[in-house]
């Protein structure tokens, strides 16, 4: 069977990740690569770095970065921020990126995925959706969730498939930060909606979490950041648990 | 060891390349017959559409070379259906290393989670035979990105589940292939490589 995928979320701002606090094995909590490669040792699935670093001289030290952790890391991983032509992607792909996502670029200019997927292939291409709920209604946010836009969830997502995005990252705005658990009913609608892999990010506070964001929000992959950067949570726990569960995980 | 990465029209060839590196072992890719004819082992990764990929063999005259290759020889994703002899993929006839059929996967509708396509993730496999296995990796997670894939047959050395049981490893005389990514496989991938070096 196929198992259900951990993914940590790793920011990056100059190179370095943002949050984080000290892991005993590892010499620099900041060094995204030594982190990442802590994370694989302990059973993640994947990983995803995102750049937040808006300079130009940040963009050229991403692209280093990502040419290292495609050196040290031995499981697929997905970059994104700041792609917004196919030549960041293809800068990306050169420096060794499996996949890459994403978000308001996409938004601005949808064709972007299409263009995306017919030069790389659709597996190369995750749609990194941030949306807010209100009374039933879920609007597209861009720039971290600050600016709304006039794309719906739902049909944003499915406009995502068919230009050829092969993957969704939801991102919850309701539910980040909050650790109450995933927006699992939200999930489970677009995976009805959808047939590709759907990647769950927002809430994650407790193992029980992601137990229900794979069995009522039928998402293929969860993602989660702060969890697991401040210990809350250690990846072969969660993944025992998982698997306690009936879930089937690697 | 004198290691050649057949180098082609395919994305990602550098990630097997590192995954090599990370075994201390480097290797050359290289698109040159002399070099990959004389090298100690030979790697076909690739990730790309099979009639194209094809042609650009066909027109380097690769799909000459491969099949008459003596030494061990490891063909990864698409470089395990190009060894096949058909794919359904533009139709393509392939290299004809393994008799296996290169079909596509079709998605079962109406079970509790619809199946996707591509199989994207981690699967385990079964049923292994061949000097890439060893007994420590039965039942151990790999990770697959594909739609096509080959179907079960005389040369499968390892056995996935997905939608349908297919071939994820082939073998035959001094030709080795996975469905799977072994350079992205974690330390299970890792261990697959290292069994192949040693063959």
């Amino acid at each position: 069977m196929l198992a259900k995928r951990i993914i940590p979320c790793l920011d990056i701002k100059d190179g370095q990740t943002v949050k984080g606090i000290n892991f005993v094995n590892i010499k620099s909590v900041g060094d995204p690569v030594e982190l990442g490669a802590l994370y694989a040792e302990q059973g993640a699935d994947e990983l995803v770095f995102l750049d937040i670093t808006a300079s130009h001289e940040g963009r050229k030290t991403f692209v280093e970065l990502v040419r290292r952790i495609a050196r040290e890391i031995n499981i697929p991983f997905t970059v994104g921020g700041g792609i917004s032509e196919l030549k960041d992607a293809d800068a990306l792909l050169s420096a060794g990126a499996d996949k890459i996502s994403i978000n308001s670029s996409a938004v601005r200019n949808p064709k972007l995925i299409d263009d995306l997927a017919l030069n790389f292939g659709s597996q190369f291409v995750v749609l990194a959706i941030d949306a807010r709920g209100e009374n039933d209604h879920w609007t597209v946010t861009v720039n971290g969730g600050r600016i709304p836009t006039e794309k719906e969830l739902f049909s944003w997502a499915k406009e995502g498939e068919s230009r050829g995005a092969g993957e969704i990252l939801f991102t919850s705005m309701n539910h980040d930060g909050t650790k109450a658990g995933f927006a699992n009913k939200e999930l489970a609608k677009m995976a009805d909606m959808l047939r590709i892999p759907i990647i769950a990010s927002g809430g994650a506070g407790n193992m029980e979490h992601f137990v229900d964001v794979f069995t009522e929000g039928k998402a293929d992959a969860g993602l989660a950041a702060s969890i697991f950067h401040y210990k809350e949570i250690a990846i072969p726990d969660l993944k025992s648990f998982l698997k306690s569960k009936g879930i089937v995980i690697r | 060891m004198n290691l050649a990465i057949i180098k082609y029209n395919a994305g990602n060839i550098e990630s097997v390349n590192n995954a090599l590196l990370r075994l201390g072992v480097s290797a050359e890719i290289t698109g040159d017959h002399e070099k990959i004819r004389m090298a100690d082992k030979v790697i076909f990764p690739g990730v790309g559409e099979a009639s194209t990929t094809m042609a650009f063999l066909k027109k380097e005259g690769l799909d000459q070379l491969i099949p008459d290759l003596k030494q061990p020889v490891l063909g990864i994703c698409l470089g395990l259906q190009l060894m096949c002899s058909h794919s359904e993929e533009g139709d393509t006839p392939c290299l004809g290393i393994f008799e296996e059929k290169v079909k596509r996967f079709i998605p079962e509708p109406g079970m509790e989670f619809v199946t996707k396509v591509p199989h994207m993730g981690w699967n385990s496999i079964s049923e292994l035979k061949s000097g890439i296995f060893d007994p420590s990796l039965d039942q151990q997670y790999v990770y697959f990105v594909h739609s096509y894939y080959a179907a079960v047959g005389e040369h499968t050395a390892a056995v996935c589940n997905y939608i349908n049981p297919f071939s994820a490893a082939l073998h035959r005389d001094n030709f080795y292939a996975t469905q799977f990514h072994p350079e992205k496989s974690g330390t299970v991938g890792a261990k697959i490589l290292e069994n192949f070096l040693k063959i």
